[in-house]
């Protein structure tokens, strides 16, 4: 396994307490394997993606617990040194607004290029070379003569090809992209989608996709887990889940996807709000929003229960969740 | 991000979107060498420096502060150039003359030609002003720029440090700390103003790394692998720089009367060195009978310390548009 997150529990201290981000996630990625991470604003996904990179801001935030093993190494007993060299030469992430994410003074050619430089110890001038590479690679039109232009100057579809190319730029084995589409207009979604995919089959990478966009993972993802109030929900192959949900919240959120069959009718939507995470609802924190929370929810957290092969739900009912379609 | 001007706005606007038209529809209708934005003369990649120095060369403002600021320093370099006297040639018969042939600004209660003193006088209040200035924003910069990047303990310490120094009165400061001083150069002063300075461009320097430091593309680069010194010397520095300069240079323009004021009071520089400040305290009890003598000497500090301000001023609109 390339990637296998354990139990992994994550915490800010603020002013006002603690708030509990992520609680107890497992997850694990191989090679070539994209698993998409589902969930909305809050649920611990990209605080997940954060640790996993080291980037978390500590403090606030703090690791309270479990290992993230990566190539069968424990990244959380790495020092800091060790980690800083693994990020970006082992792997790497792509972020969701790409005009944000580039440095305004620099050049798209030297940032591409700073890569090789730090990691690589390349000179300037083959650097260069291979930044107009990368460029190409992504299919940036007119790489050569583009290299030297500042990011506001290209569109966001390019800004955001730019940002693959920086991560994919040492081929890393792992590629976390955090909500990578998010920012772009629907017509550039896909091809954006596409391209990163296709890379990642040429380079036979693991990707996590962090997205809240259940119709781009439809296509792309191998696996699915689906995160609320910083845990895993549900798990399962992409397949299994769009046919048949195996927790409430997972079937609110696909009811909750407008359909062509079905114009004219209200939209659904999940009553409620998301958890605040300072204070999370004892038992399944998902009881006071889920139409059929027993007292048992509101008692006891649950466990992930074996659904089917490879799939898993933390619902007392994920029986009658199942039947009832 | 840098502003474009209205043109470039919209050329790159109307080229952008056909840009993206023609990729989206896997067109190769864009595929030219140059690319939409091509490389012409007009459209050369714009940074936020370039930017920023297109907009000053437009700037009436900026070209009127530069050039009196250009002629200070040249006369403070070489004042031979347009005073041929000496300012320590002094004639006591001539005490208080007004203007007369090849003495246009007249003579000082001293009977010391008061044109040679004020051009004379430009280099002290130049020097002191432009190393004043490099001090401050040096040590400043570097000690805000640390606390604001690292946080922590060094923050704090750093952040109660600026208080302190805050709380000391500049004038009442210089009156303690520079007379113990006997010298006559200008380096107890620019020491003084230093001590005194750097607080505030440290707190400047602080927050706005603080700021740069919170942008995506510096988490960007460090989930790339980039050291703590690549993150700081080349994603922050550059982006962080700019607040700097700006209040840098106005307050190059403060320090300059700083000067005349403590050398006003006797503190600053003392004679025999030449100093607008010395000049017009001398002046000053002479000002009913020979008004020329304080009017010269105090004309040219205002003029000066203006042109600072005036440069910070331009400066600023042109590196934060939104400021305006």
């Amino acid at each position: 396994m390339l990637l296998e997150v354990r139990d992994l529990h994550v915490e800010f201290h603020t002013r006002d307490g603690v708030a509990k981000a992520v609680n107890g996630v497992n997850y694990s990625v191989a090679e070539g394997e994209t698993l998409a991470v589902l969930g909305e604003s809050g649920s611990g996904k990209s605080v997940t993606a954060q640790a996993i990179m080291g980037i978390l801001d500590m403090p606030p935030g703090k690791i309270s617990g479990g290992e993230i093993l990566f190539k069968d190494r424990d990244l959380l007993k790495l020092k800091k040194e060790e980690r800083r060299k693994i990020r970006g030469q082992e792997m790497a992430m792509i972020f969701q607004d790409a005009l944000s994410s580039l440095n305004p003074v620099l050049t798209v050619g030297q940032q591409l290029g700073e890569m090789f430089v730090v990691h690589r110890g390349m000179s300037r001038k083959d650097a260069k070379a291979k930044a107009v590479e990368l460029m190409d690679r992504v299919r940036i039109p007119a790489a050569k003569e583009r290299v030297g232009n500042y990011p506001h100057q290209f569109s966001g579809g390019m800004r955001q090809r730019i940002m693959i190319a920086m991560a994919l730029a040492l081929e890393p084995s792992l590629i976390i992209a955090d909500e990578p589409t998010t920012a772009l207009d629907v017509t550039v979604q896909a091809q954006v989608m596409d391209l990163l995919a296709e890379l990642q089959r040429e380079l036979n990478m693991g990707l996590i996709l962090i997205t809240h966009d259940l119709g781009v993972v439809a296509d792309v993802a191998d696996k699915i887990a689906v995160m609320y109030a910083g845990r895993i929900v549900e798990t399962s192959p992409v397949h299994d889940i769009y046919k048949a949900p195996a927790h409430p919240y997972t079937k609110g959120l696909l009811r909750s996807i407008p359909r062509l069959d079905q114009k004219g009718q209200e939209l659904y939507a999940i009553k409620g709000l998301p958890p605040n995470l300072l204070h999370i609802p004892p038992g399944c924190a998902f009881n006071p929003r889920c139409p059929m929370a027993q007292d048992v929810c509101r008692k006891d957290v649950p466990p992930l229960f074996d659904v089917a092969e490879h799939r898993q739900s933390a619902c007392y009912f994920w029986k009658e969740t199942l039947d009832a379609r | 991000m840098p502003e474009q001007t209205p043109d470039e706005a919209i050329s790159s606007a109307g080229a952008g979107g056909t840009m993206d038209l023609a990729l989206d529809e896997g067109d190769s209708l864009e595929k030219t060498p140059g690319g939409p934005r091509g490389t012409g003369p007009d459209t050369k990649p714009q940074s936020l420096w370039s930017d920023a120095w297109h907009d000053l060369r437009r700037n009436p403002v900026f070209i009127i502060s530069a050039l009196i600021i250009l002629f200070l320093v040249i006369i403070s370099i070489w004042p031979q150039l347009i005073a041929s006297g000496d300012p320590l040639d002094c004639d006591l018969d001539k005490s208080q003359e007004g203007s007369q042939p090849g003495h246009p600004f007249g003579y000082d209660g001293q009977g010391c030609d008061v044109y040679t003193r004020v051009v004379y006088g430009a280099r002290n209040s130049v020097t002191v002003g432009i190393c004043s200035t490099i001090g401050v924003s040096l040590i400043g910069s570097i000690l805000g720029g640390l606390a604001g990047f690292f946080g922590g303990w060094w923050d704090s310490i750093l952040s109660r440090l600026t208080d302190v120094f805050f709380g000391i009165p500049v004038v009442l400061g210089g009156l303690v700390f520079l007379s113990v001083v006997t010298s006559s150069t200008v380096w107890p002063v620019i020491g003084f103003i230093v001590l005194l300075g750097w607080p505030q461009i440290a707190r400047i320097a602080r927050g706005s790394v603080i700021t740069a430091k919170h942008n995506d593309y510096v988490q960007a680069a460090r989930a790339l692998g980039a050291s703590n010194g690549r993150m700081m010397l080349r994603h922050i520095a550059p982006n962080a720089i700019a607040p700097v300069i700006v209040v840098a240079t106005i307050a190059l323009g403060t320090y300059i009367s700083l000067e005349a004021t403590l050398s006003f009071l006797g503190v600053g520089l003392k004679p025999p060195a030449v100093s607008w400040g010395i000049d017009i305290s001398a002046a000053s009890q002479y000002i009913r009978n020979a008004p020329h003598m304080l009017l010269w000497p105090a004309g040219a500090l205002a003029v000066t310390v203006l042109a600072f301000i005036m440069l910070g001023d331009a400066v600023r609109d042109a590196l934060d548009p939104k400021l305006r």
